[in-house]
């Protein structure tokens, strides 16, 4: 188990007449090995839960253990927990700043006082880890790269201190479809060699059902649904009172299923689709 | 974020909200230029009266208004102790070796706090009770005459209004960079002034960096829809003066003509304190 979430809550801004309740009891376990999808509708809570896996936000009421760095303690090892839970937010090609790509990838690694050394072997493992030429990348000042570079370097940034749990906020917002395939490859490849548990938050569904194995489904700050995506994605109640789209498999499921041909196994992927069709084609 | 208005404006609706805001930047102005011409401390108090009574009319809890002399506290106490110690005078009140207070000193010093708290007190009830729009607007309205002599009055305006709508806009920023960098292992919190502002070098270039992005993108957009600042272009809120804000107008002309005229004039305050004899 490396992350449980038990009764969370959060209140922005409480005591002033602007405040706003964004977390409501959110209750989840994180299991390392995991490739957890988070979906919902903007300001469904979303962004706000996974920043408390990495205290960037202070917990106001019920606990957070990530591994053995228990939240709910006065003084938490905050060090230790940015160690093991990296997170990539949104567009995290705007947080760029150093002068080479080199030293924004280091920055991280340097932060966590690691010798000059290990900082260097952990930045050419990260750059090459997201499909860029180290040798070439490394000396170039990181805005002169075009914005994909500009994202996979940013994703190194986060990558080179070596997380064991790897959060993403919406890693393929913005880009174009191949773009878009390719920083889940990327996300899937990294979760093979470098962070074993993935936290992934997309409004991409088809991406969702595609590449997690568990989902998360946020609605006004309380988890409406968790499970497999087979179970989430065909919990019909769940996302109509989310007010969320299904990935276009279970669409095509479903017109398939009004024109009267039935499917067995409720695919979520494309090859489960495709299964699914030959077998009753064959019947 | 986003429906937060930027600075203090304090909605209550009050009349002195909804006043035409260049009557109160006007008044405003008269009312600084008053500040430096009282000399004694009847007028101040009058000064003070007539003020808390505006807030009260602006329906503003005194302790909002208050809280923005906080600002000003160190100024107002470093300018007080240099004056008590620095003013020389005829009457000497203190002399313990070489510090020297004299009466006037005393009296310069209490003085100069009033002055300043005065000058802070009203031009805040100005931003409580108005939003930074209708004050961008309102300037703009009363350079008009600088026209005559080629001032971009439009432009001037334009510029303010932007940067004002950019200032939630870069904050909100910040705060996501800030969180970012955090999230890979910045501490803006320890270690000495340097340390600190090392700290943020990482937030200050990408924010710099999204700001020029920002400036590009929004030429870009008023660009193409044909944006010209030669243009005559009419206002979606029209700003005209009614029956109150002649009435608001003159209540503040006269008060402020009262003590601005009231030593050189009539001995006002010598009227006021023989009806309390």
């Amino acid at each position: 188990m490396s992350i449980e979430v038990k009764d969370l809550s959060y209140v922005y801004s409480p005591g002033t007449p602007y405040a706003a309740a964004a977390l409501n009891g959110v209750s989840i376990t994180v299991n390392e090995g995991d490739f957890l999808g988070i979906i919902g509708k903007t300001g469904s809570g979303k962004s706000t839960f996974i920043q408390h896996l990495n205290a960037l936000i202070k917990l106001q009421s019920g606990s957070i253990k990530v591994y053995d760095v228990d939240l709910t303690q006065k003084k938490p090892d905050l060090k230790k927990l940015r160690g093991t839970v990296g997170m990539v937010m949104q567009y995290p090609e705007y947080q760029l700043f150093d002068e080479t790509v080199e030293k924004d990838v280091g920055y991280g690694p340097k932060n966590l006082g690691l010798s000059e050394e290990e900082i260097k072997c952990r930045v050419k493992e990260a750059v090459e880890l997201v499909g860029l030429n180290y040798k070439e990348v490394a000396d170039r000042s990181p805005f002169e790269l075009s914005g994909g570079q500009k994202r996979r370097v940013a994703i190194a940034g986060v990558i080179a201190m070596r997380p064991r749990v790897l959060i993403l906020d919406e890693p393929t917002a913005g880009l174009d479809p191949r773009g878009k395939k390719d920083i889940m490859s990327l996300v899937k490849r990294l979760k093979e060699t470098s962070s074993p548990t993935i936290i992934i938050i997309s409004h991409d569904m088809d991406a969702v059902a595609e590449n997690c194995d568990k989902v998360a489904l946020f609605s006004e700050g309380k988890i409406q649904a968790v499970g497999s995506p087979r179970e989430v994605f065909y919990d019909a109640n769940a996302l109509a009172l989310a007010e969320m789209d299904v990935p276009s498999v279970v669409k095509i499921a479903r017109e398939l299923q009004k024109k009267g041909v039935s499917l067995q196994g409720k695919p979520v992927t494309r090859e489960e689709l495709v299964e699914a069709i030959r077998r009753w084609r064959d019947e | 974020m986003n429906n937060v208005v930027f600075g203090q404006y304090y909605p209550t609706g009050s009349v002195v909200h909804r006043l035409d805001a260049r009557i109160k930047l006007l008044a405003v102005i008269f009312y600084i230029i008053t500040v430096f011409f009282i000399r004694d401390y009847v007028m101040y108090a009058a000064m003070f009266v007539f003020i808390i009574g505006l807030t009260l009319v602006a329906k503003i809890p005194l302790k909002v208004l208050l809280r923005t002399v906080r600002t000003i506290v160190f100024l107002v106490l470093v300018t007080s102790i240099i004056n008590l110690f620095f003013t020389t005078g005829e009457v000497l009140w203190v002399h313990w070796k070489f510090i020297k207070i004299y009466k006037e000193g005393v009296e310069h010093a209490i003085k100069l706090a009033l002055r300043l708290i005065l000058l802070m007190l009203f031009p805040s009830l100005l931003t409580l009770t108005t939003t930074p729009m209708e004050l961008t607007d309102a300037l703009e309205s009363l350079m008009k005459p600088l026209k005559l002599i080629k001032v971009p009055v439009h432009a001037i305006a334009l510029i303010m209004s932007i940067a004002l709508r950019m200032i939630p806009i870069l904050m909100e920023e910040t705060n996501k960079i800030m969180l970012a960098q955090k999230a890979r292992g910045a501490d803006f919190d320890t270690g000495g002034a340097l340390k600190k502002a090392k700290a943020m070098v990482p937030v200050l270039v990408p924010l710099f960096v999204g700001a020029f992005r920002r400036a590009d993108e929004l030429a870009l957009a008023m660009d193409a829809r044909c944006y010209s600042s030669v243009a005559k272009r009419t206002k979606y809120k029209v700003m005209r003066l009614t029956a109150k804000d002649f009435v608001a107008g003159f209540i503040c002309f006269a008060v402020f003509s009262l003590v601005f005229l009231n030593k050189y004039l009539w001995p006002f305050d010598q009227m006021v304190l023989a009806l309390f004899k």
